[in-house]
């Protein structure tokens, strides 16, 4: 089926649907109606989608974007894919854990990297950084921290465990704390879209 | 450690649940894995996996170089089938760029990805009985008959395991001369090796105890947690890619897709020993058809092999995905055209499979969820991409 008859029949399943055609997926205008979406891709008898791939998102600079693929295991069908769209500042998405357990590492993937909160999640922690991490390392503003650089934390860490610590490093890492900075490391990669053609 | 909130388990017996980690440093967690487990006397109650310990965040590394730059990256994702990896990423960038492939390339690279699967599938055998308490002699049997594969790899790539072999639009570099007639040699040899190895496991009572109707993982189950590959297909679903989507050139080939019927973990074992003799008929196949000679690489994707910023994808977004031997193996490309990719995702098998993990785990032994992890086929590099 062709993105445009998938967005007719979901449209014609749950009339309040709104759905944009956005390169070949389907943009959930409203992300409240992600899970309703997905509800009618489920019982849909011309789809019968039954397999929920990948979910992942996107850093767009102006927004952040949940992508998922949706295959159809009984009738062969897919992908169909399906976006959904949030603020940066305050990223919230409702979760599909309810209707697709395959969503449950994913989610806390994309939110470990990006910051995004799915609402519903049973359980959502960061899956691969460690809890107290600050940062969302995939978000195209993410600063890495330049780990060669002693910071004061570390200072405490190393006298705590009675680890020697030369009197330049000290002051070096005293002096980045009185100026309120973080060691960050120097950016590799030129900033922002070459042709701000982001989709 | 022990838990106070739990009520004691009999009357007479003051007992407890008991909390432990098993991992990340543990010879069955089959790397760095750690399980946070809750055992009730010896039986798993609660199971939480707790992954990240090799995450050097794969994506962003692809994000900040070239496309063709991350193609080695993707050897390192799972380590044992460097092949199927650069195979996926490959499909997916020519996706994008829309590039074809010529036929003898897609034949060398059908020929690489079956091999690959052998090479898996008979690792995860030997290692399935490591688990089981098969210290190393199985295990040093199955990797004799790798180490041939990975010769031939060698041959081929110059490298046994991080390959990096595959380019946009067709492969590195012709096969040397005379590989075909040694791929031969191998597989007239590997179906005798099967037999016996089969013959040593498949009805072996030790092997048929500890493994029929433990971690039995039910087909609604699966497709709802988005297992794939063999895990899927052992709980009787017949989903293979390779015959969905018929990517590159599967369509022309004649092969079963081995289904299991319980889900167990012996079904997982045994969908990979049938599955091991499919492919071992697609590389007959392959090897009969391929053409003697031709390009290996794509005219139109030849020139960026030496400047690689200017391979530049038009403006879009891609999802390949190909039948690795852990299952679904896929990769989402957003181009915004410049010559780094905007946004790069793996959907690795590997981490997904491990969905179902405590489901699998409840209610069975501490051995036993061992043995079910070894079934479920995980390789950290994928995990913790």
């Amino acid at each position: 089926m062709r993105t445009e008859e998938i967005r007719d029949h979901l449209q014609s399943l749950d009339s309040s649907l709104r759905l944009r055609i956005v390169l070949e997926s389907l943009l959930v205008e409203n992300p409240e109606d992600l899970a309703r979406a997905v509800r009618a891709l489920k019982s849909s008898p011309r789809l019968k989608i039954d397999f929920l791939s990948s979910v992942t998102a996107a850093d767009y600079l102006d927004f952040l974007e949940t992508v998922y693929h949706f295959y159809s295991v009984e009738l062969r069908i897919g992908p169909v894919v399906l976006r959904a769209r949030t603020r940066r500042d305050d990223p919230k998405i409702p979760s599909l854990c309810g209707l697709f357990r395959s969503a449950e590492l994913q989610e806390r993937e994309a939110y470990d990297m990006f910051g995004i909160r799915f609402e519903g999640h049973p359980d959502l922690r960061r899956l691969f950084m460690w809890d107290n991490f600050e940062g969302w390392p995939l978000r195209k503003d993410y600063v890495q921290e330049d780990s060669d650089v002693l910071e004061s934390q570390d200072l405490a860490w190393l006298e705590k465990n009675s680890i020697h610590v030369s009197q330049e490093l000290k002051t070096r890492a005293l002096d980045l704390q009185a100026r309120g900075l973080r060691a960050d490391a120097q950016r590799p990669a030129a900033e922002g879209p070459a042709n701000s053609g982001a989709p | 450690m022990k838990n106070k909130t739990d009520t004691p388990l009999t009357e007479d017996f003051d007992t407890q649940t008991l909390q432990i980690n098993v991992g990340p440093q543990h010879p069955a967690t089959h790397g760095v894995f750690r399980m946070d487990l809750t055992l009730d006397g010896e039986t798993v109650v609660r199971l939480k996996p707790v992954m990240g310990y090799l995450h050097r965040n794969h994506e962003q590394i692809a994000e900040n170089m070239t496309y063709a730059a991350s193609m080695p990256y993707t050897d390192r994702l799972d380590y044992f089938n460097s092949m199927s990896n650069n195979f996926g990423y490959a499909l997916a960038v020519e996706k994008l760029a829309g590039i074809e492939v010529p036929e003898r390339a897609d034949y060398i690279r059908v020929i690489l990805a079956e091999l690959t699967r052998i090479v898996n599938h008979i690792s995860v055998i030997g290692f399935l009985l490591n688990d089981l308490g098969a210290f190393f002699t199985p295990l040093t049997y199955a990797f004799r008959e790798r180490e041939k594969i990975l010769d031939l790899f060698e041959e081929i790539a110059g490298s046994r395991m991080m390959c990096n072999y595959f380019r946009f639009g067709g492969v590195k570099r012709d096969l040397p001369p005379g590989l075909l007639e040694r791929i031969r040699t191998m597989m007239d040899v590997f179906p005798r090796f099967l037999d016996e190895f089969e013959a040593l496991l498949t009805d072996n009572d030790i092997l048929c105890l500890r493994c029929q109707n433990v971690g039995v993982l039910g087909r609604e189950l699966a497709l709802n947690a988005g297992l794939s590959g063999p895990m899927l297909r052992a709980s009787g679903l017949g989903y293979d890619i390779r015959k969905v989507d018929r990517y590159s050139i599967y369509g022309r080939f004649d092969f079963k897709v081995p289904v299991g019927s319980k889900g167990d973990v012996y079904d997982r074992y045994y969908v990979r020993v049938l599955e091991m003799r499919e492919s071992l008929k697609i590389l007959d196949q392959a090897l009969r058809q391929i053409p003697s000679s031709g390009d290996i690489i794509s005219r139109k994707a030849a020139p960026f092999l030496k400047a690689p910023r200017n391979f530049k994808p038009p403006v879009g977004e891609a999802y390949g995905r190909v039948e690795s031997p852990k299952g679904e193996l896929g990769f989402y490309v957003v181009s915004d055209g410049s010559p780094q990719p905007w946004r790069y995702h793996v959907r690795a098998p590997s981490l997904i499979n491990l969905t179902v993990l405590e489901d699998l785990c409840i209610g069975h032994k501490l051995a036993d969820a061992m043995v079910i992890l070894g079934s479920i086929d995980i390789v950290l590099g994928e995990v913790d991409h």
